[in-house]
């Protein structure tokens, strides 16, 4: 049991970076991208078949993440230049992306087992330095049989999720990054105010699919293979981090927003990972798990928002009827 | 500062609902001119401002800002030169950032914009300075979000934002017709203020006859598309409504007298 819920917490770090892809699309730029079911496997699938051609694990990481962007912008372009709907210019990257993506594999899955990959690279540094004894030893002492392998992933992958969330929320404070979201909230006017609308879309998608690539592409070393249908659902996972994470985390500011993204995320992992610990609930019900979680996450707040307003309204005819009896 | 050459453009060309929005329309703006436009529905007067801002390309003729040709520059190059008010109070903001984001996006118009903070302390200060030109209290609300201002409140803010970068041309949309008289009253007493101040060539498009009168140096009519009548100095500054009515219902009926002419 612990075993598994930390490694939800290792992998949910690691789609953290997805997730923090789609709130800059889906959230910032108003627009529902589903080029990301193609972008992740672009960006698992690129560094996988890197790596198995001897390609430098770091680099092949950054090359799947330039794949991303590329495709990012493309789906940007058929949208502001070829005047595509959102949701239709996403749904056809996504579809031509499929097909990419198995010839950039050159088959259906790329396995990486024998090879080093950007963990076990670091895994070796890492062992030498001890700290996985001092964690697992307070770990046993407070009770646990099991202890976890190494902790490098988990640690690492902590730095790197909250390095970018931090330079995204640098990113959207520049003045770059006010129009960027201005174009999200009212086009019109920051259009008036000489910003280029179409090519902050184009970035914007870009640096969104670039993420959500750069979590395939740690998700496959992660896992160890890449598989040309590991990205299916992948935007609706990507969703319910963020709606999930503002609903339990708020969204007040930017700055708040973003880590709710990130505990979203790793939220998910876990609320996934106990699922699937219930008897009759086999691995194939995980996409209805999702959907179940998105619509409670986007109906509950609702809900307890109702109720609150309901119970102040019902306090302050109970005090006014008090008054007028008293009167 | 601002010509119109012999503009024209026409929507729908060749169906039966074609409609010559602007017909061979020429106007000169000199530095500092602040000209009001009137005009009933359908007359042009959004026409004219979309072919100026640069959200529509004319069919014929050619626009130039400062003896510049900017035709076929695209609305977004073109707003460094310009500043716009819309009549809808949602139109001219971004609601779900703050009043200082707002500012600070309005602030970049005529710059290019790059990686670093949007909202600076030294830009802080210098919004702050600038709103408590409103007297709305809007300096001390610089981290609410502008959704939550009232209809007023924001037309005062777009108003700024359209305005503290000393823009070559001003373009007002009827930017008062949304709001509730003595509110209306308010953003146009702070228009007379910035324009002034800065000494904007302004065009502001208005159905508010008084409106037209009270303000500016120079006032125009438009119907079916083309200019029909420009006054200004003193001629403007004696002019009634009364006037106006008679003037437009003068024309109006040459206009269509002549119409008939040429159709008989």
């Amino acid at each position: 049991m612990l075993i598994s819920l930390f490694g939800a917490v290792e992998s949910g770090v690691i789609y953290a970076i997805m997730a923090l892809g789609v709130y800059l699309s889906f959230r910032v730029l108003d627009f529902p991208d589903l080029t990301v079911d193609g972008s992740f496997v672009t960006g698992a699938g690129l560094t996988a078949i890197s790596i198995v051609n001897g390609v430098p694990p770091v680099l092949a990481t950054v090359l799947g993440a330039m794949a991303g962007f590329i495709a990012g912008c493309i789906t940007g372009v058929l949208h502001t230049k070829g005047k595509i709907n959102a949701l239709l210019s996403g749904i056809l990257m996504m579809i031509a992306l499929y097909s990419i993506n198995l010839r950039i594999m050159g088959q259906p899955t790329v396995s990486m087992l024998n090879e080093s990959t950007i963990f076990q690279q670091l895994e070796a540094i890492w062992s030498r330095l001890g700290i996985d004894a001092f964690f697992n030893g307070i770990l046993t002492a407070l009770g646990a049989d099991r202890v976890p392998t190494t902790w490098v992933i988990v640690i690492v992958m902590i730095i790197v999720t909250l390095g970018i969330k931090f330079l995204t929320d640098y990113y959207l404070k520049t003045e770059v990054g006010l129009a960027l979201r201005a174009t999200g909230d009212n086009q019109k006017m920051i259009r008036s105010l000489s910003a280029n609308t179409d090519s902050l879309i184009i970035v914007g998608i870009g640096i969104s699919n670039g993420l959500v690539a750069l979590s395939g592409a740690l998700i496959a070393q992660h896992g160890g293979f890449a598989n040309v249908n590991m990205g299916i659902g992948m935007i609706v996972i990507g969703l319910a981090s963020v709606i999930v994470g503002e609903a339990i985390f708020g969204k007040r500011t930017i700055a708040i927003a973003t880590i709710a993204v990130i505990g979203g995320a790793v939220v998910y992992r876990i609320v996934v990972t106990l699922a699937l610990q219930v008897d009759f609930l086999e691995s194939g019900d995980m996409k209805l798990i999702t959907a179940i979680l998105v619509i409670i996450a986007l109906i509950a707040p609702k809900m307890i928002q109702a109720r609150k307003e309901q119970k102040r309204r019902l306090r302050k005819r109970a005090e006014l009827s008090a008054q007028v009896e008293e009167a | 500062m601002l010509n119109l050459n012999n503009v024209s453009i026409t929507f729908n060309e060749g169906t039966p609902d074609q409609k010559n929005a602007l017909q061979r329309i020429n106007l000169d703006l000199q530095k500092g001119e602040f000209v009001t436009v009137i005009g009933s529905n359908g007359a042009g007067k959004s026409t004219l401002m979309n072919v100026i801002s640069g959200n529509l390309s004319p069919d014929v003729g050619d626009v130039f800002i400062d003896d510049k040709k900017v035709t076929f520059l695209p609305e977004y190059k073109r707003s460094t030169m310009i500043g716009r008010v819309f009549q809808d109070p949602m139109a001219g903001t971004a609601p779900s950032m703050t009043i200082e984001e707002n500012l600070a996006m309005a602030f970049s118009r005529n710059k290019k914009r790059r990686l670093k903070r949007g909202v600076t302390k030294k830009r802080k200060d210098f919004f702050q300075e600038y709103l408590t030109t409103l007297n709305l209290g809007l300096e001390d609300r610089l981290t609410a979000k502008v959704g939550l201002l009232s209809g007023g409140e924001r037309q005062a803010l777009s108003l700024l934002m359209a305005t503290f970068t000393e823009p070559n041309i001003l373009l007002l949309d009827e930017h008062t017709a949304a709001l509730d008289p003595s509110r209306a009253e308010l953003i146009i007493q702070i228009t007379e203020d910035v324009v002034k101040k800065f000494g904007l060539t302004t065009l502001m498009v208005t159905h508010n006859m008084q409106q037209a009168l009270d303000l500016g140096s120079r006032l125009i009519m438009m119907d079916k598309g083309q200019i029909i009548l420009d006054i200004n100095g003193d001629k403007k500054r004696e002019l009634t409504i009364e006037d106006l009515l008679q003037e437009f219902k003068r024309i109006r009926g040459e206009q269509f007298e002549s119409d008939r002419a040429v159709l008989g």
